[in-house]
């Protein structure tokens, strides 16, 4: 027996969501952004426990839950430990046009990786244990994208 | 301690743009489950949710299936994950006296908003979201990491994709039954490298639910011929940020493994269990959650996996619903899995049906790259 469900004319609804925020950065992270867009700096912090390094900084080490009092301007330096090079299109999300590179970035005097772009190269040259160096932008707003993004060391 | 059974699965054939709503394909499900066991919607006395708001699109999401799920009169709680930690939760109530019939549903309409929009909205808005980053290109850093790690090949991960959307060729339920070979996936259109489209699992729409019952109730209730038990589960979160972990450690699921399988009196899981559900979003991480479950050595999944052994005819079948490559609808894609796996207890998988199926795995997971997972052991 044929059901009614076959003979319905399914209407559909478009929508948005859009609801404004206003997130605070919190003490550790707000000191970290303003060294980058005051000073160009990138900083990390130090477990005094286990030594371990996080960069960006936290407020406790996640292996030992103690405090990290201990701050350290890192060279801005590092290593590609992993990357991609993403093709396809987000003009919302991405901040770049296709292709480019996301890479995870093991800073030099830090025990964690950054999640960050690869910019200056042409991303087919793109290789894991690349050496990489930190571009500010010029005009800088206290956020992650204050680093332009990475490019091969010279 | 009080056992807990599986007693009644229900679901929805896995879809794209489904005509229902989610609501209505709640119904569905839970009204096949609640059949399925053979008892009456008031033998049930709470229920637990599986949801995403975000996906929703709306808040406080599981409100608006409280009617579908057969909440209404009783109690229901949600958890925001894969549907493998919804059941936890409800055996969790079960086992804590205070409930005897639990409902577990979970949803899913992935077709309905931005998958990239959405994922990218799980990173932390003070950092990694603003770079764009989403659950295709993390998984594609993954990917890389683990490759490189282990000195692994694309046309390895490949072979993954070709067993399980081969697979699913013996599944009617499947979105994607396709007989391709590592050319075929090779060559589908780039998306992140190394992961390519025949890489990565389909936007999926789907309701899934199960009935769980305590011992009590599941041998009053139900017929040994229906009842699957949960024998042991084990669950473990890693770190949040992506580089605060290396994406080729299987740390987190290997704790969440070792007590599952000390739960349910496992030894060696590789000659006890019988076949496995494992989280395949991309295909690369079939091999590697295969590793953290301790079924082979770190670097060597993909090993086993040409030498055929997670085939459908293999020692371990890994995935022969056809896995998450050929339908993943994301909050329901656990609660999917232990359908399947009952099914199979029960020797009523139909054309999937696997031999001698007696202990099953089932492995989800929940947050980005693998950060929790939830490894459940379920037997006769
Ligand atoms: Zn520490």
């Amino acid at each position: 027996m044929p059901s009614w469900k076959d003979n319905v004319d399914v209407i559909v609804h478009e929508g948005k969501i859009s609801v404004p925020y206003s997130w605070t950065v919190g003490s550790t992270l707000s000191r970290f952004y303003c060294e980058l867009r005051d000073n160009g700096k990138i900083w990390g912090n130090r477990c005094p426990s286990c030594g371990k390094v996080f960069v960006p900084p936290k407020i406790k080490c996640i292996d030992c839950y103690e405090d990290l009092h201990d701050w350290i301007a890192l060279p801005g330096t590092g290593t590609v430990e992993t990357y991609t090079v993403v093709r396809y299109e987000e003009p919302v999300l991405h901040p770049r046009k296709a292709p480019f590179v996301y890479a995870v970035i093991k800073m030099d005097g830090a025990d964690t990786g950054l999640v960050h772009i690869i910019g200056g190269v042409d991303p087919e040259q793109v290789r894991v244990g690349m050496r990489v160096e930190a571009v500010f932008e010029a005009k800088r707003e206290g956020n992650i994208l204050d680093i332009k993004h990475f490019r091969p060391m010279k | 301690m009080e056992k807990v059974a599986i007693i009644g699965v229900g679901f929805t054939k896995y879809d794209r743009n489904s005509p229902l709503t989610f609501a209505e394909m709640v119904f569905e499900a839970t009204s096949k489950a609640i059949a399925d066991a053979g008892i009456s919607k008031d033998d049930v006395d709470n229920v637990v949710s599986a949801s995403s708001d975000f996906w929703d699109g709306r808040t406080i999401s599981s409100m608006a299936i409280s009617d579908a799920s057969n909440a209404f009169g009783k109690d229901i709680t949600t958890v925001e994950g894969d549907g493998t930690f919804a059941a936890l939760y409800g055996m969790m109530r079960i086992l804590s006296g205070s409930f005897g019939v639990t409902v577990v549903c979970a949803h899913h309409k992935g077709t309905e908003s931005s998958m990239n929009g959405i994922t990218n909205c799980a990173f932390d808005p003070l950092v990694e979201r603003r770079l764009g980053i989403d659950a295709v290109s993390s998984a594609a850093l993954q990917a890389r990491r683990y490759m490189n790690k282990y000195g692994l090949s694309e046309e390895q991960f490949a072979l993954v994709s070709v067993k399980n959307h081969g697979n699913a060729m013996r599944n009617p339920l499947s979105l994607l039954p396709m007989e391709i070979t590592v050319d075929d996936v090779m060559n589908s259109r780039k998306i992140a490298d190394p992961l390519k489209l025949l890489d990565c699992s389909p936007v999926t729409d789907g309701a899934c639910t199960l009935v769980l019952a305590a011992e009590r109730f599941a041998k009053k209730m139900t017929t040994n011929k229906k009842r699957v038990w949960l024998k042991g589960v084990g669950h473990c979160a890693d770190a949040f940020r992506l580089g605060d972990r290396d994406l080729a450690d299987t740390r987190a699921l290997k704790r969440a493994a070792k007590r599952a399988y000390a739960m349910a009196g496992i030894d060696d899981p590789r000659k006890e269990i019988d076949f496995a559900e494992v989280y395949d979003a991309f295909s690369y991480m079939e091999p590697l959650w295969l590793e953290g479950l301790g079924i082979c050595d770190d670097g060597k999944g993909c090993e086993y996996l040409e030498r055929g052994y997670f085939d459908y005819g293999g020692k371990l079948p890994v995935n022969a619903s056809g896995g998450r490559l050929s339908a993943n609808p994301v909050q329901s894609a656990g609660l999917y899995a232990m359908a399947e796996a009952t099914l199979q207890l029960r020797g009523k998988a139909g054309k999937h049906q696997v031999r001698n199926a007696e202990t099953a795995l089932v492995h989800g997971i929940n947050g980005m790259c693998g950060q929790s997972h939830c490894v459940w052991i379920l037997g006769k």
